[in-house]
């Protein structure tokens, strides 16, 4: 298993359902990890600059209110304008099939829908976290499942 | 107002125009890894303690939209590291919306630290973090230690004041007479006064307090409504340290400077490991981190 990461776990945008997001946080913390949640509706800016002053490594985005094709690639963007290339970022909630590929090439590195198991999310972490796939990173890789 | 904090602070007005904020977290992190040496800085070191959930991250981000711009202050809020999975969640940031206002968020840096193997409510290396800030030119630090109980004052080792925070309903009138942190508050702030009973707690820990050679002040906020929190953020800058708990002090950070030779000599996390597999004794590490 790779080592302890710093894991900033966030709510974009007007979105009060943060149940999935504290089970996230809470399988991360269980996994050996350190993870900063930042509580509900955050901007992306709020999120990146959280991400910059914790020096996280991955930011886990959780949202459940359809606005992640607007909100996810936004937090993309920051970081890369922000020099902060070599951050992760994933998602989950509900984020429809046809919505997955556009995020994928913002650089969204994970998507996770319902029933995911915490054990796969974990494994991501790990695996990722060992593969140079950044924000900002030229690799096209995102994770396909167990 | 600068000529006043000037006396309160060693070294007030430094002057920093430009914080880069990302090499800092670098640096921070590199510290905590124990990859880099600390700079040596000097300034106010603020300990802020109390139970969990007495308020004391609330009442921080109040007293940031004081203090701040006109200070510069770095907030490094612990919270605990599982003692089983060695993981934690640090959920202090919540509360900052001093950090969404963009006149002060360049004079604040908020920084989530977990205990990781150390132990007690402020691990040692928050001392390196403190030393490190200052030298950026951050006016002030605030250690917001994990909830903590009675009995733990590992924060006194570290800050130049203590602050204790408590709560109405938090038990009866025996809770102030009893030993323990309360005797090392510079301080003793009674929040949530918005909630029926804080008069009654106020008067207890008053009467109680008042039977030290040097009684700290009690004062009584809200940091939800507002109440208070002005005076009581000029309050804390001229704060003065009460003399009886310097032998307190010191006893603490002897602790501290032991427990960290321990801890540097070894790997803490595959001795605990070793000792579960039964490949070694409590008795054997001893031994070998002489």
């Amino acid at each position: 298993m790779a080592g302890r990461q710093r894991i900033i776990v966030a709510k974009p945008g007007l979105d009060g359902h943060d149940r999935g997001a504290k089970v996230v946080a809470r399988a991360l913390r269980d996994a050996g990890h350190e993870v900063i949640y930042t509580g509900l509706r955050r901007t992306p800016e709020q999120i990146v600059s959280s991400a910059i002053d914790e020096d996280a490594s991955f930011i886990g985005l959780s949202s459940l209110s359809g606005a992640h094709s607007h909100l996810f690639p936004k937090v993309c963007q920051l970081l890369r304008a922000s020099g902060m290339n070599e951050v992760i970022v994933f998602g989950g909630g509900i984020i429809p099939e046809g919505d997955r590929m556009a995020l994928y090439e913002e650089g969204v590195r994970a998507i996770f829908g319902p029933g995911t198991s915490s054990k796969e999310i974990v494994a991501f972490i790990d695996h990722a976290s060992e593969r140079e796939c950044g924000v900002g990173a030229s690799d096209s890789w995102f994770w396909q499942g167990m | 107002m600068n000529a006043e904090l000037a006396q309160a602070i060693p070294g007030f007005g430094k002057g920093c125009d430009y914080l880069d904020r990302r090499a800092l977290a670098k640096e921070i992190t590199a510290i905590e890894e124990g990859l880099l040496k600390p700079d040596v800085g000097q300034g106010l070191i603020i300990g802020i303690t109390g139970a969990p959930g007495v308020g004391k991250s609330c009442l921080i981000d109040a007293l940031l939209h004081c203090w701040t711009p006109g200070l510069k202050v770095a907030v490094l809020a612990v919270d605990p590291t599982s003692p089983i999975s060695g993981g934690a969640l640090l959920g202090d940031r919540i509360r900052m919306t001093s950090l969404d206002d963009s006149e002060r968020r360049e004079s604040i840096y908020l920084r989530s630290i977990a205990t990781r193997s150390a132990s007690g409510s402020t691990p040692y290396i928050v001392s390196d973090l403190c030393s490190h800030l200052l030298a950026r030119d951050f006016d002030l630090v605030v250690i917001e230690t994990v909830g903590a109980g009675q009995a733990e004052i590992r924060c006194a080792a570290m800050a130049d004041r203590i602050i204790v925070i408590e709560g109405p309903s938090r038990g009866d009138g025996v809770q102030a007479e009893k030993a323990g942190i309360l005797e090392l508050a510079d301080l003793v702030v009674v929040n949530k006064c918005d909630l029926p009973g804080a008069d009654v707690v106020v008067n207890q820990l008053s009467m109680s307090l008042d039977l030290d050679i040097e009684p700290p002040t009690v004062v009584k906020v809200s940091a939800l409504k507002g109440d208070g929190i002005e005076p009581l953020a000029k309050t804390i800058l001229s704060l003065k340290k009460r003399t009886t708990s310097e032998k307190a002090r010191i006893r603490e950070r002897l602790m501290i400077a032991n427990e960290r030779r321990f801890l540097e000599s070894m790997d803490f996390k595959a001795a605990v490991d070793s000792i579960h597999g039964g490949l070694s004794t409590i008795e054997s590490i001893m031994e070998s981190s002489k």
